[in-house]
């Protein structure tokens, strides 16, 4: 088995590998509808829409690699850290659920990432720039598809309609961490790195209202709730996760395609 | 008499995008600079989407192209600003596409978009096989990231259209 890797988690390695992360983990979890979605388009879209998030992970450990000084690159910090290294937030962790929980954190995901490489696209880092300058393509594509779902669902059965509420009401308690700020953004923000995400908060909310406004859905009350997956400290979930994603390079060490 | 970087673009125009063999590296618009350091070519190409699984094949493949013409020592180098647009599909790249069956991107979108949910106005696209503007759209996403599928009405048969982005 091969040995975990030791990360030097300087404030701006944390800040790109919470965005990396978030990415890699968020792609893992939508890549298990790849042959169980409800109908073939939707099977091909998650495999697409994972297909995106991971090359957008791949750019950004590879450049939190670089900053960090080490020398680790993409494969070594996606698949050789220690579950407390993993700077993703919580609920892109969360088991995908039904379809109605996979559409509405689709949503709110793509809402954010774009919001964020809308920002990232002016960083100081010319690098992190030009990832952000294409990946925010993709972004807004990824939220259209997930904001029509939500649309589809909302606005429907009521069967849809009580799936799709649940889902809502479940995935709002991971809403907070996405704004919450600290050290780490601070330090992000006064290196013209990228913004402090509690600066995307007050888009992100009239987005995600306009969506659930046109689904007929409602915006859940804030719980005291707060998850930790940005500061290292994961739900039960995450080691599930890291298992699966890290087996063949832990089993095979340096084993490539 | 050609120059070397010259002979290159040549050659580039010949290899082709493994995903879409339609089009050559160079009608993608994905090569973007063709320069020669002493004894050695550097080849610049931009990705077109981050997670696209034909890039690492096409720099082999521009790599293997350039020595087999006796063009190299050659390298390639990424470069990711400004990100490719589909802007950057050559004319004779859309006529290609076109007679292969995969309807041309339109022109990319400039800047953010606001999402839009009702009242969406589908791009007009173009059926390939008929040539009917009466078209609609199956399904966001296709076979490839850059491709999304559609349906002509006219004369009742599927074909892909290539994303404008």
């Amino acid at each position: 088995m091969q040995a975990s890797i030791a990360v030097d988690l300087q404030p701006i390695v944390q800040y790109l590998l919470r965005i990396g992360d978030t990415c890699l983990i968020h792609a893992q979890r939508i890549s298990e509808w790849s042959g169980h979605a409800p109908i073939l388009e939707e099977d091909i879209a998650m495999s697409n829409m994972a297909l995106d998030l991971i090359g957008q992970s791949r750019a950004v450990l590879t450049l939190a690699g670089q900053l960090e000084g080490r020398g680790h690159d993409e494969d070594q910090l996606a698949f050789l850290r220690q579950e407390k290294d993993y700077r993703n937030l919580t609920m892109v962790e969360l088991p995908r659920g039904d379809f109605a929980f996979t559409v509405v954190r689709n949503a709110m995901m793509a809402t954010l990432m774009k919001l964020l490489w809308e920002r990232l696209h002016e960083s100081s880092n010319a690098e992190l720039a030009a990832i952000a300058g294409k990946a925010v393509k993709e972004a807004r594509y990824h939220q259209q598809h997930a904001a029509d779902w939500v649309v589809r669902l909302g606005d429907s059965t009521d069967e849809a309609r009580q799936r799709i509420e649940k889902a809502l009401r479940e995935l709002w308690l991971y809403v907070p961490e996405l704004f919450e700020s600290d050290a780490i953004d601070e330090a992000a923000s006064a290196a013209g790195i990228g913004p402090r995400w509690t600066d995307l908060q007050a888009k992100w909310l009239e987005e995600m209202d306009a969506i659930l406004g046109e689904a007929t859905l409602q915006r859940p009350d804030d719980a005291a709730f707060r998850s930790t997956g940005k500061r290292g400290v994961h739900s039960e979930h995450m080691g599930y996760i890291l298992a699966e994603m890290q087996y063949l390079q832990r089993a095979y060490p340096g084993g490539v395609w | 008499m050609a120059t070397r970087s010259e002979r290159a673009w040549d050659v580039l125009g010949t290899v082709l995008d493994p995903e879409v063999p339609a089009l050559s590296v160079r009608d993608l618009g994905i090569v973007r600079d063709v320069v020669e350091h002493d004894d050695r070519l550097e080849v610049v190409l931009t990705p077109t989407y981050s997670g696209c699984p034909a890039t690492e094949v096409i720099e082999h493949d521009v790599l293997a192209a350039i020595e087999k013409a006796g063009l190299g020592p050659a390298y390639v180098t990424l470069q990711r600003a400004p990100a490719w647009t589909t802007d950057w599909i050559s004319a004779e790249g859309r006529r290609k596409l076109f007679e292969y069956g995969i309807a041309p991107p339109g022109p990319a979108p400039d800047g953010a978009v606001p999402i839009r949910i009702f009242g969406r106005k589908a791009d007009t696209v173009i059926c390939p096989r008929c040539g009917s503007k009466n078209t609609e759209r199956l399904s966001a996403f296709g076979s490839t990231a850059c491709k999304s599928m559609y349906r002509c009405i006219a004369c009742r048969e599927p074909f892909e259209h290539f994303k404008p982005i």
